[in-house]
């Protein structure tokens, strides 16, 4: 998955891929700053350059498991004249150690933010990896809310999967956005924006106007069945606001590293459009919540990858919601 | 008094328990043990096959709202039914008292689940049995939740209701099979607002009265393991016209109070 060769034939005409680069001198880097031998170095990831200094490190279509090592969200950074920002640190202490030394192999920039798009383990639990770095921790206002509410049951499932030594942990954010904010990368700005109660209740995305690029985050999914844990009415406004901004691609939370925008939203939509006009019909004929996660949606089986693992629960949260409209 | 001393003894019972998500077969029976002495003390609880069954999904969707189903098929009319979620931090949920309005055949509604668990539903008929339906369902985490995405939301709904027919299942005739759903967040002392970082304070559905006309539905005394806005699904009989009356208490001593007008179904 992560080899060049194999990256490479996925090259389209609107994204770039960093394989260009050699891994040999950045191996190479590391095994010279490596102090004992006996602790191996994190092996950087190959990664697609999305935009001009925009790297996205794809994650796997599959759940948590101990052999993915919770490498299964999009995560990256961005390189501006100054500094770097992570966006989503990784899911685990091996992928977020990973990132790092992807990072450091590849620019002497200091990184000087962590973005956490959501709160979910997959995107944050590779946090403490960059603490060396002193970063400035960004979230939604809610992020740190919702990390001390459920933090630690998000580390005791990840613990169960990866072992103590392995899972990793989030890190409280340090900066927190209520609305609108900016971050300066030293000429590069970026604008973070967070949103109301989406795919979750702590939803930010981050825009490079340089580049028109979006990185949306988990309010975007493609190919893998979009995860409802906020608002399926809340989630389709945010997805008509983000398709408003001046953004011609989009980092997906899950799925290929950048895909044109706003037309990729289109699978997304056409999914939540669809579960809410499924269950408002089934709940106007007095239909109940067991009823409707074994019949609404079913239309996108095979639409979607892991849908039968995502979809009842996703009616569950849409139904409770809708019911009282 | 006497209900207040046993859900402390309850709740001391629960806290007690080992690492519960491995908890294995013998140590869920010996929850179990505890659990029914404590509700039930020496009284015999008769194997429920052909009384009542209890249905809840075996991996729970949202630990937050799992639904269940307890069919009540004896011959004997059911006055009482208890539904007991042994693993959650207070675990009789509910307790049903039928009046003489009700059709004693199904009750459906949702509940929060915290741990892989056992769940058992006791049915006491007129004549005093008790018979006991026993499932398990895998979910964790329904109890610490975040209640709702948006607690604001949820307390300028608080207290609204909607009372509907629903679909087959529960009809018979001369029966109306009805969901009741009440919007209350039913915060239970251990979510906490994201804002602030505080926990939300505790308030929670202690009593919901069904009547129609001057008889009694049901008298739920429920508990914190109900989900949030608590949906229930329930037969009455009675001629239609008959409004249905809902009054609910919280643990703030808050009352609600409505009544609905069935639309005509023809029965």
């Amino acid at each position: 998955m992560y080899q060049c060769g194999s990256s490479r034939t996925e090259w389209r005409s609107s994204e770039r891929h960093i394989c260009a680069r050699s891994l040999v001198p950045i191996l190479a880097a590391l095994w010279l700053v490596a102090s004992t031998p006996a602790v191996a170095a994190p092996l950087p990831f190959a990664m697609t350059e999305a935009a001009p200094g925009i790297f996205v490190r794809q994650g796997l279509d599959q759940d948590a498991t101990a052999e993915n090592d919770d490498a299964i969200a999009n995560i990256g950074f961005i390189i501006g004249p100054e500094a770097v920002a992570v966006i989503d640190p990784g899911g685990s202490r091996g992928d977020g150690e990973r990132l790092r030394a992807t990072i450091q192999a590849m620019t002497d920039r200091p990184i000087r933010y962590v973005v956490m798009t959501h709160g979910h383990p997959d995107h944050i639990f590779g946090g403490s990896a960059f603490l060396p770095d002193h970063p400035v921790y960004v979230g939604h206002q809610r992020l740190a809310g919702v990390l001390v509410e459920r933090g630690k049951y998000y580390r005791r499932r990840l613990v169960e999967t990866l072992g103590t030594d392995r899972a990793g942990d989030y890190v409280m954010p340090t900066l927190l956005v209520g609305d609108h904010a900016q971050i300066d990368l030293g000429g590069r700005v970026l604008e973070l924006q967070a949103h109301a109660a989406a795919h979750t209740d702590n939803d930010l995305t981050i825009l490079d106007r340089q580049t028109g690029t979006l990185w949306a985050g988990d309010l975007l999914f493609v190919d893998r069945v979009p995860a409802i844990d906020g608002s399926l009415t809340g989630w389709l406004k945010v997805l008509e606001s983000l398709k408003a901004l001046p953004a011609t691609r989009a980092v997906p939370g899950h799925g290929p590293p950048v895909v044109s925008w706003p037309e990729a939203a289109a699978d997304e939509q056409r999914y939540f459009t669809t579960l809410a006009t499924e269950i408002r019909a089934l709940i106007a004929k007095g239909g109940d919540i067991e009823t409707a996660v074994t019949t609404i949606g079913l239309g996108e089986r095979g639409k979607w990858q892991l849908f039968d693992d995502y979809n009842g629960r996703n009616v569950t949260v849409a139904f409770k919601e809708l019911e009282w409209e | 008094m006497r209900r207040i001393a046993l859900l402390a003894l309850l709740a001391a019972l629960a806290a007690t328990g080992p690492a519960r998500a491995e908890e294995d077969e013998a140590a869920r029976q010996a929850r179990w043990r505890d659990l029914r002495h404590a509700v039930f003390g020496d009284r015999t609880l008769e194997d429920g096959a052909g009384t009542i069954t209890l249905e809840a999904p075996a991996r729970a969707l949202d630990a937050a709202l799992v639904p269940i189903t307890i069919d009540l098929t004896g011959p004997a009319r059911v006055k009482t039914v208890y539904l007991v979620i042994d693993a959650n931090p207070s675990p009789l949920a509910g307790t049903f008292h039928f009046g003489p309005a009700a059709d004693t055949h199904e009750l459906r509604t949702r509940v929060r689940v915290d741990a892989y668990t056992l769940m058992h539903a006791v049915a006491e008929t007129e004549d005093g049995r008790l018979f006991v339906a026993e499932t398990f369902v895998k979910a964790a985490g329904g109890c610490s939740a975040p209640s709702t995405s948006d607690q604001k939301l949820a307390l300028e709904r608080l207290g609204q209701m909607k009372l509907k027919r629903v679909g087959a299942g529960a009809v018979r005739k001369g029966t109306d099979a009805v969901q009741l759903l009440i919007s209350h967040p039913n915060f239970n002392g251990m979510q906490m607002d994201q804002l602030t970082r505080n926990y939300t304070p505790a308030r929670f559905i202690q009593d919901i009265k069904v009547t129609r006309g001057d008889a009694l539905v049901f008298d739920l005394e429920s508990d914190i393991s109900l989900s949030e806005d608590p949906a229930i699904t329930f037969g009455v009989l009675g001629k239609t016209p008959t409004p249905i009356t809902v009054e609910v208490h919280d643990s703030t001593n808050a009352v609600f109070k409505q009544s609905f007008d069935l639309p005509g179904n023809g029965t």
